[in-house]
Parts: structure tokens; sequence; C-alpha cells
């Protein structure tokens, strides 16, 4: 009856005019897990999701959500998705009461039990104080949690998050990944697309994307494995002198500072990497030690995204 | 009923924003008190100086005391004096007199022998409020009238309204104005209505809801069908209370006609609203509807009087239709029977105009 995947996606495409949004996409989200979209503004995530809950009609492609095929049987799926939309949304001079009121009678959520429904997310995302207060007078992450609260009151077995913590301080986020975390853990299916690495770490699996096209997926583990790279940390007194040298080097492929330290990337085939990048350090006269390092998640996303910008 | 109750979500949510915004809020009540008072106290305004022609063919002392006396009132201004009746006629038609006194060459005779009016006023009829004037000047007292009460079988002056054979009242511009004033505001609560949505990024949640588009439709339109009644309420109550405007024929009527003209509005706006961009873009579009709802509908002129091409424009209108159903039943005491097909229109655009904004409005966002 049901499949593995909560969503499956072949050759998603979707132009606006000249500009390739999502070319070619092929995804699938296992059930009950946190998926993540990991890729810059304008990396074609919001389109996506938008083409996944039926919001904007594929150029090419096929889509299936919870077994029901998009955007054909779209009217079927909504009752049965979640969506925050990366802007708030909710009605800005409606209560955070009355506007999970809102949700709750749009989404036929039997009248019954409504009402203790309601008290119930206003509880679990800690809203009890601000029932009687405007949805437009909210701080940042009180917004989040009511659209949150908003978004999985009639229980959808699919939640679609666009960039959900954009707008929000790092407690906030943090309170709302325990959040996802728990409904993860109750069976519901997450994806989430977000730009802070951090956040994509914490998926279970994750997808980059990068000018439309997704460039890399897996879990964050196998992604770090399958870098296709040599991670060196150099960290020099004077990293700005030593950065210059290193990015003149024709095998690095990508220097990045953070604070003292250096994080070099050179393709695999390169031999002896870290040999390489002390003797180029010591020849100019620069002090610093060179050591091999496991990837991070923004290395993995540096190296898959590296090809796309040096075309471009 | 799934649908009914997404319907009343809507229609809860419409009504706790409306609460909310006080300016529209403000707009239900002021908008037409204001523009009873500015339109009202406009006609009621006492008219003096009516431009006015005098064909005098008698000739005679006493007809030249009769224009004396005419003179003395303020009411007309005489600004011509012309040979005949006919050159009287082509002066109102041109525009350049208002009212037209015709004094016969036997004005002596008749008004001795008072079997007969001596005097014919020719009124330019299509301003109802000229129309009012010229009557009340039928029952101005004069001095020359020597004839004891009991020998006044006929009045000594009868009024010939011209360009306007229904022999409107100066009340009449209150039906219109119910009319104009129910266009402006419907179209403008439901022009904005799903365009404010969009711009204040309500509509991507909304149409991610299982909300249908004609759940939405409906539950947009059915507060403000409420409004609107309320307006009429108001519109009815200061017109009767400050300037006496009757309701001659069933107030049921009345109410069906005005719920109808009510709902046509509402689906224009939204039509509207499906059209637009921004609420300025909504705005702009409703100035289109309400100027020929004014200007065109027989408000201003009198309908039979504008140009043909102008009449079919007319007839698009909702307002046309409303007009003569307010006039016929406020005014001439019709029946809302008689009056079947501007009834019809007027249902038949709501269908219409509702049915095109549903289709119109796809929860798609490309």
């Amino acid at each position: 009856m049901q499949t593995g995947y909560a969503i499956e996606a072949r050759g998603l495409t979707k132009r606006f005019g000249d500009l390739k949004a999502v070319s070619d996409l092929d995804l699938d989200v296992p059930r009950g897990q946190i998926y993540g979209f990991l890729g810059p503004n304008g990396s074609g995530k919001s389109t996506t999701i938008r083409m996944l809950c039926g919001l904007l009609t594929p150029t090419e492609g096929t889509a299936t959500v919870l077994d029901f095929a998009v955007p054909g049987d779209s009217k079927a799926l909504k009752p049965k998705i979640g969506y925050m939309t990366q802007k708030f949304s909710l009605f800005a001079d409606l209560t955070v009461f009355e506007n999970l009121q809102f949700m709750a009678e749009i989404y036929s959520y039997p009248s019954v039990k409504r009402g203790a429904r309601i008290e119930q997310v206003i509880e679990k995302y800690n809203l009890t104080a601000q029932r009687r207060q405007l949805a437009g007078t909210l701080s940042g992450g009180q917004k989040q949690r009511l659209a949150l609260a908003c978004a999985v009151l009639h229980h959808p077995e699919l939640l679609l998050l666009d960039e959900p913590t954009s707008a929000v301080d790092p407690q906030s986020r943090r309170d709302f990944w325990s959040n996802l975390f728990r409904l993860a853990g109750d069976g519901t299916t997450i994806l989430v697309s977000t730009h802070y690495m951090d956040e994509a770490e914490r998926c279970h699996r994750l997808a980059i994307l990068d000018h439309g096209v997704k460039v890399a997926d897996g879990t964050p583990q196998e992604l770090q494995k399958a870098t296709g790279m040599h991670i060196l940390e150099v960290i020099a007194d004077d990293p700005y002198a030593a950065q210059n040298v290193i990015a003149a080097l024709r095998e690095v492929a990508s220097v990045t500072q953070l604070g003292v330290r250096l994080r070099v990337l050179l393709p695999d085939h390169i031999v002896g990497p870290a040999a390489l990048v002390d003797n180029a350090l010591r020849s100019n006269g620069i002090e610093a030690t060179v050591n091999r390092s496991q990837a991070t998640l923004e290395d993995v996303f540096v190296a898959v995204t590296l090809p796309l910008r040096d075309e471009s | 009923m799934k649908a009914a109750s997404r319907i009343f979500a809507i229609v809860k949510k419409e009504v706790r924003q409306l609460r909310r915004d006080r300016l529209t809020f403000g707009m239900i009540v002021g908008l037409p008190v204001i523009q009873m008072l500015l339109f009202g106290y406009a006609i009621n305004t006492d008219v003096r100086n009516l431009g006015t022609a005098v064909a005098n063919e008698a000739g005679t002392h006493l007809s030249r005391q009769f224009i004396a006396e005419l003179g003395q009132t303020q009411v007309v201004d005489i600004v011509a004096f012309v040979e005949t009746g006919a050159d009287l006629e082509e002066l109102l038609r041109r525009g350049e007199a208002s009212i037209g006194v015709h004094i016969p060459d036997d004005f002596d005779r008749r008004v001795s022998k008072r079997s007969r009016a001596a005097v014919q006023l020719l009124v330019d009829g299509t301003d109802p409020t000229i129309l009012g004037i010229a009557r009340q000047l039928v029952s101005m007292p004069l001095g020359l009238d020597t004839a004891p009460p009991a020998a006044r079988s006929a009045d000594l002056i009868v009024v010939r309204p011209y360009y306007n054979p229904e022999r409107r009242t100066p009340v009449n511009i209150i039906p219109g104005l119910l009319g104009v004033i129910l266009t402006m505001t419907m179209i403008l609560f439901t022009a904005v209505a799903l365009v404010r949505e969009r711009e204040r990024g309500n509509l991507e949640l909304l149409i991610n809801t299982p909300v249908s588009s004609g759940e939405l439709m409906v539950g947009k339109v059915v507060p403000y069908i409420v409004i609107g009644m309320l307006q009429l309420a108001l519109i009815l109550g200061v017109g009767h209370l400050l300037f006496a405007v009757p309701v001659r024929g069933s107030p049921f009527d009345l109410l069906l006609a005005a719920c109808t003209f009510v709902m046509a509005n509402l689906a224009l706006g939204l039509l509207i609203s499906t059209a637009a961009k921004t609420q300025f873009q909504a705005m702009q579009m409703m100035v289109f509807i309400l100027l020929p709802s004014i200007l065109l509908s027989g408000f201003m002129f009198p309908f039979d009087g504008m140009p043909k091409f102008a009449q079919y424009l007319g007839e698009v209108l909702p307002n046309t239709h409303f007009i003569r159903l307010t006039r016929g039943i406020m005014l001439r005491d019709a029946a809302l029977g008689e009056l079947t097909a501007d009834l019809y229109y007027l249902i038949g655009f709501t269908i219409a105009a509702m049915l095109l904004a549903t289709l119109r409005f796809t929860k798609r966002l490309d």
C-alpha cells in the first residue's frame, strides 16, 4: 500500500522563462526521516518545495508525494501535508488562538476534539502567554513556533518547511529542531530547506542544491566521506599571507579562512597534499602547521559546488 | 459538511480581520453618511436664480405684472424674452434656460375665467431639482390672482416637464445614490480581498490548505452581504430622517433587490481581485467600474437621453439595473414582480462573475 518513500521525484524541472530554476531533479525521501535541502539563496529549494506541494506545475518530470501524483492529485494531498512558507504567512491581524482556530477549521479538524487539540499545540509550542496576542506583534521565534504549530495542527504525514529558521535566534533554532526530532520520532516525514550547515548536519539525509541542480545527496556522514577531496587544516601566524600563497597553487581547489585557521581542499588524486602545501608555505617564508583533517559538511558543500561556480 | 465548515472558517476570519481594520470599519459607516450629506444637502439647498426665459404672447399689463411677481420670488432669474413657445423649447433644449414661462395671448381672459391654466411652465425635467422647484411655483400665491378661492377651479400655472416622462421627484436621486454607494463600497471590499492576502503572504498558506477556490470565494463574499444590508439600512434611515425619502413599495422587495445587487458587486469585486496583482491595481480597476456606474447608469443623466452606445455600456453595469429597481420600488410603488428583467439580470450577473472569479483563481502560484 505505501511505498518506502514519502517523496519520489524523477527529472523534476522548472523553468521561469529562460531561467532554469530547478533542473532534472531526482529525489527519494524516506518516510519518517528529516530530509534536508541545503543550498544558497536562489538554488531552487523553494521552487522544488512548491512543486512538491502542488503550488507550481513542473515544466518537466514527475513527482509522487505520499503516493499522490503532483500536481494532478494535489487536492487529495493537501489535507495530508503541512507547509511552512519562507515568509510568515499567518494572519497578522488575528490572534495566536484565532489563527490556530482558523487552521483547525479549514482542515476540518473534528469539532469535538478541536478545542483540546488547539490547547495541546499552544502548550507544546510554548505559546500560552501569547494566545491572545495578535500574530503580527509576535517576535521572530514566536512567529516561527506559531507557524509550525499551525502546520502540524492537523497531524500531517509530511511537513514541508521552507527555510523555517532563517529569521530566528540560535536558541529558537535549537528549540525548533528539538520539535522537529520529536515530530519525526512520531513518524512524520519532514522536508526542510536551509542554508545553515549546522542544521543540515542534523538531518537524516540531505541533498545539496546549487543553481537548480542536485550536486550531492546522502546522509551527512556519507557526504563527508565521499567528498573526493583531501582536506587540510593550516594554522598560520599570518593566515592572510598564507591564504594568498595556497590559493596560487594550481592543485588547490579551494581555501577558506576560519579565524587563524585555513581549510584547504585538494582533489584526492593529488599525491602528498600536506607536503605540497607545507613546501609552498616554507619556500615563501611563512610559519605554519599543516594537518590532514576530516571533512565537515561545509567542506562537502564547498567541494560539490566548486565546479559549477568555476564555469559560471 | 466539510465545505460548509471551511466556508464558515473563512467567514469568521474575515469578520475578525474586519473588526480590527478601523479604516475599513469606518468606511462602512462613514462613506454612506458623508455621501448622503453631500448629495442630499446639495439637492435640498434652496435653489435660486434659475435661468428663465419668458415668451409673453399676451403683452398685457396683467401679464407683465405676473412676470414681475415671478421675478420677485428670486427663484427664477429671467435671462431672455422670446416670441413664441417654440422659441422657449429651443432655449430649453440648448440648455440656455432651465425654465420657460409661456404666457398665451388670451392670458387675461384665462385669469379671470379660471377654467384653464393661464401660464405654462416648460421645465427641463432632466434635473429633478428644477422640476421640484417648478412645482413649488405652481402653488405660489400671486397678488394678481383676485378670484375667490372657491372659484379657483384650475391652478393659474401648469407645469409641463420636458425630457422626463416619468416626472421624477427630487428624492429620486437617493435611490440612485444607494446604488452608487453600494457599488463603491462593495466592490472596494472584495476587489482587495484576494490581492491583500497575496500581498501579505497569506495566500501561499491559504492555497496550500484543503479549502477550494469556490469555498474561498463564497466565504469572502458572505460577510460583506451583511455589511451591504447594514449600509442599505443606514442609507435609507438617513435618507428618511434628513431628506424624507419615502419607500413607497414593499420594503421586502427593496431588500431582495438590494441583496442581489450587493452580491453582484461583491462578485465583480472578486473578479477584479483575481486579475489585479496589487491592491493599487485593484483600486485602479475599480475606478473603471465606478465612473460608468455613476455616469452611465441613469444616476446622473436620464438613461433614455444617452447615446445608444453609452446605453449599451450602461446596460452591462449592475447599478443601471439596480437604479431601475429602486426607483420603481421606492418612488413609483412598483412591485419587484413587475421589474423581473432587471432582477434576473442582477442574479445572472452574480452567478457569471462568481463562476468566472472561481475559475480564474487557481490554487497555483504559476
